[in-house]
């Protein structure tokens, strides 16, 4: 399909890849942090910490590639590409960077090599040091490809190897279990929502027929079809597990585990953005609709409010910063789900915004965790003093975050404020914003006021300031928030913008700036920092408030129903394991033949006629072989009604022998040569093996008797029934009037059957004597097993 | 265990064996086969092992049973590359005829050696799972 997007000259002009053709620079942005992951364990051999220097150059370059190309992205010529991936399937390794792809990657790339470069000096002297920048580039390739696809299936493959990639980062610390725990419980929340993202996936290819998002997109809205509602549960499902969502919220604080870096990187810029980044990208074809917008306001609303509450409630710094992420988040949702022109702007620019102070925020709790030892915000206080740098990159991140201006928090508030009251109704909701935007303000003043300002006072003695590659990140990001604070345009431009207009498939312009004059929404941001205001001079204790009021509902929370689920499906696994592997054969064996009666009696039944056989076999039989088949029915009978092991196995080799002699009876002298032998070599076998065990006892009741031998006949008279009906159901001539005549002429032998063996199929008869062999080796092994003493089998 | 089998199987176990190369190589024209050739051999030593001691039965045998069934095992597999030379695919049967001064031509083939090899391998794999059973009792 073409996306057809006009140019600053109002002409029409299809574009699809860019007018150079293929860009194939676009993977190469890709797989090179790949080889960067690669390559880091064996460089940290060598360069020890300085990795993280080495490998930032990476991620750099790329941001600057990102950078060159901009001006034809914004042009409205997104560069794309397109490798032949699975042909037969319609699945392409399709790249495009438009505006949306634009802002994501720059991101992901610079907010990349500032972590990068942190995390050097952060893990310093870590031995597994190596394996986390592994881990690291691993994800930063993952996520690079997530937001540049434009296949579906390349998207989703993408997003699981972020989840996958998150989870070994969360668990870094492997020694300690609450690591092991929160990265297994990340892992499987955003594991099942991109189950159901897969599925939503191939719903949509299915009902608009395309394979790519572009293609999805320019197909316009999918508000009236069928498959809409399912595809909408099940693709918001995959976004709001990634994206922390309201009540699949509880595994981003508990992400927080992880190293610091790393909760910079992912758990507040990247990844969990990664949702929010799929909604903006459906927009044009899920969005509009009272489902899309009921959903994800409800949701983003309700994320919004939990995030907020569970913030206050903190005194770790990296949990405050976590929770008030999932506000904000929330936030995102909200604004997605307006819809609005305005609605849209304000979603990037505060997307934008947030990565450069939440990003900063963290790598300064960092800071202050390797200065001082602990980040609890109850004993810190005027680290101003002896971390300068790190202060006055808090400060403007802090700053940012409250929405002061002249940094670029205020002007993306105040566009969120903008898009929240033009709409009709939305005084409610507006209220509520703002109420807990003054909470995310006190959220900020804990996390990031108090601990700089004030009298210096920490738990240990001699807190430093970090050294300086741990400076560059937060200084850096903190700055570009001051610094597109004073000049909108720029972000405006560059990356708000065009950001807006792929989310609504139409051109788009922002108009960012500090000065809209005197209006409400400036209003509405003077009361809410005004009260906030309030509330930090009134040294309210918040925490203990809120813990009183919703602190009981932490035990019916959704974290409390993950852990009740995983205990409930660990539960199940061990009775079932209890129930049906439970060490005794019989109880295999009686499993088994209910598998197999119960399946090919339902088979049976279902089908129409297949019960019935053909044609009636020939009745006439010679007097010997009566006489032979009821010698095996006897012995048959009599092995069930034998007391001694022994006694069972000889008369099992009499069923044996008389089957041999039917063989026999019938012209089939190698199955019967086959058949002797066999029976007379697995009698000494069971001889041996039954030496020495006491006599068979009646252990079972009559009712168990009864229960297996009903069973059994069924099994039995089923086998016997499907053998009849296949012999007597003929559309083909037997095969073996081909083997007779080719026997002698193409394979030199008179003996068919032996042909058949050694020559025609030889091949299965190379298997055949392959399990053999294992099986002698495996019974060497288990015998050896119980002799050397070494405890159960 | 009784004398009277001690001396039959003396007598027995050698005609077995014989037997059971005899049996071996007929297959391809007759009743027979490496699976039944092997299997008698099988039965040939689980009578000697029957009448005389484990230790005497272990020493009679002239190559590990796990050294047979690996024998065999390759013996069966490499007899399918010589299919790979020939023709295309593995394992397809390649004979050539052998002329000997006295006796006629010969014809021989892979599949002759698969037999071979199936025949070491069943021989093997049963005197294998023998000798450990004997060794618990």
């Amino acid at each position: 399909m073409w996306l057809s997007q006009r140019d600053p000259d109002g002409q029409q002009r299809p574009t699809r890849g860019s007018p150079e053709g293929e860009v194939l620079e676009l993977v190469v942005l890709v797989l090179s942090c790949f080889l960067a992951a690669v390559a880091a364990p064996g460089l940290h051999k060598i360069l020890h910490h300085r990795v993280g220097m080495v490998l930032a150059v990476v991620p750099a370059a790329i941001a600057v590639w990102l950078a060159a190309h901009a001006p034809q992205v914004i042009a409205g010529l997104p560069p794309s590409v397109s490798i032949p991936w699975l042909t037969n399937v319609g699945v392409h390794l399709a790249l495009r960077l438009d505006g949306l792809a634009l802002l994501f990657a720059l991101l992901i790339s610079t907010i990349g090599a500032l972590v990068s470069l942190y995390a050097g000096t952060y893990l310093k002297g870590h031995e597994h040091q190596g394996r986390f920048f592994l881990y690291l580039y691993l994800f930063m390739g993952a996520m690079l490809g997530l937001v540049l696809a434009d296949d579906l299936i390349a998207l989703f493959v993408f997003w699981e190897l972020t989840s996958i990639s998150s989870y070994f980062l969360i668990g870094f610390n492997a020694e300690d279990a609450k690591s092991r725990r929160s990265a297994l419980q990340a892992l499987l929340v955003t594991g099942a929502g991109g189950l159901a993202l897969l599925a939503g996936l191939v719903l949509l290819g299915i009902a608009t027929g395309q394979t790519t998002l572009s293609g999805i997109n320019a197909n316009g809205a999918l508000g009236g079809h069928g498959l809409y509602a399912p595809i909408l549960v099940l693709v918001l499902a995959g976004a709001f597990t990634k994206s922390a969502q309201f009540p699949f919220h509880f595994w981003l604080p508990g992400a927080m585990v992880a190293p610091t870096p790393v909760s910079a990187y992912l758990h507040s810029a990247t990844m969990v953005k990664a949702g929010i980044y799929l909604m903006a990208r459906l927009h044009p074809s899920l969005g509009g609709t009272t489902q899309w917008t009921t959903a994800l306001v409800l949701f983003g609303s309700a994320t919004l409010l939990v995030g907020t509450i569970q913030a206050l409630r903190q005194t770790d710094m990296k949990l405050i910063l976590a929770h008030s992420t999932v506000a904000s988040l929330g936030l995102l949702t909200l604004l997605l789900g307006l819809g609005t022109e305005h609605a849209a702007q304000a979603a990037m620019a505060f997307l934008l915004g947030h990565a450069l102070y939440k990003g900063a925020l963290f790598l300064v709790a960092g800071s202050v965790d390797h200065g001082t030892g602990t980040r609890d915000i109850r004993s810190l206080s005027g680290l101003r003093s002896a971390m300068p740098y790190t202060a006055l990159a808090a400060t403007l991140a802090v700053l940012s975050f409250m929405g002061i201006p002249p940094l670029f928090g205020f002007i993306a508030k105040e566009a969120i404020l903008e898009s929240l009251l033009e709409l009709p109704g939305a005084i409610p909701l507006t209220v509520l914003v703002a109420i807990l935007l003054a909470g995310g303000i006190l959220a900020a003043f804990l996390a990031a006021v108090r601990p700089f300002w004030g009298r210096l006072r920490t738990p240990h003695d001699h807190p430093h300031e970090s050294p300086v590659p741990m400076l560059v990140g937060p200084l850096f990001l903190a700055v570009a928030g001051l610094l597109f604070g004073i000049l909108p345009a720029l972000a405006d431009n560059a990356l708000v913008s065009p950001a807006a207009s792929s989310i609504l498939a139409t051109d788009s312009h922002a108009h960012l700036a500090i000065w809209h004059g005197f209006n409400l929404p400036l209003a509405i941001s003077a009361a809410v920092l005004l009260a906030s205001g309030a509330v930090i001079a009134s040294r309210l204790d918040l925490k203990r408030f809120l813990d009183r009021c919703f602190g009981g509902l932490d035990r019916i929370g959704p974290e409390a129903g993950y852990h009740a689920s995983v205990r409930g499906l660990l539960r199940t696994a061990k009775w079932q394991a209890r129930r049906f592997q439970n060490g005794h054969l019989r109880v295999y064996l009686m499993i088994l033949f209910g598998a197999i009666a119960a399946s090919v009696l339902a088979t049976i039944l279902l089908l129409d006629g297949g019960f019935w056989i053909a044609s009636t076999p020939s009745w006439d039989m010679q007097f010997q072989e009566v006489v032979v088949a009821l010698v095996l029915i006897t012995a048959a009978i009599a092995v069930t009604r034998a007391t001694s092991r022994l006694a069972a196995v000889a008369i099992l080799g009499v069923v044996g022998y008389a089957v041999a002699v039917l063989f026999i009876m019938y012209s089939a002298p190698d199955l019967a040569m086959t058949q002797f032998l066999f029976e007379t070599l697995s009698v000494l076998i069971f001889a041996y093996v039954l030496w020495g065990m006491p006599r068979l006892v009646k252990r079972s009741s009559g009712l168990v008797h009864i229960r297996d031998a009903v069973l059994c006949s069924v099994v039995g008279a089923l086998m016997g029934w499907l053998a009849l009906s296949a012999m007597t159901e003929r559309f083909e001539d037997p095969i073996s009037t081909f083997y007779a005549a080719q026997s002698y002429l193409a394979a030199h032998g008179r003996n068919v059957v032996n042909v058949i063996l050694v020559d025609f199929r030889g091949l299965d008869t190379l298997g055949e004597i392959t399990v053999l062999a294992v099986a002698a080796l495996g019974v060497a092994g288990l015998l050896r097993l119980r002799n050397s003493g070494g405890g159960d089998e | 265990m009784s004398l009277i089998l001690r001396t039959a199987s003396r007598v027995l176990v050698p005609v077995i064996i014989v037997f059971s190369i005899f049996i071996m190589l007929r297959g391809h024209n007759a009743p027979g086969g490496g699976f039944i050739g092997g299997m008698v051999a099988g039965g040939a030593f689980a009578l000697h092992l029957l009448s005389h001691d484990l230790a005497t039965a272990k020493s009679s045998v002239p190559i590990p049973p796990a050294l047979m069934i690996a024998i065999g095992l390759l013996t069966a597999a490499v007899s399918g590359i010589f299919g790979l030379f020939a023709t295309d695919a593995y394992l397809t049967g390649v004979w050539v005829d052998w002329h000997l001064p006295a006796l006629g031509t010969l014809v021989v083939g892979t599949p002759l050696l698969f037999d071979v090899g199936v025949y070491l391998l069943v021989a093997g794999m049963t005197l294998s799972i023998l000798f450990h059973l004997a060794e618990e009792t």
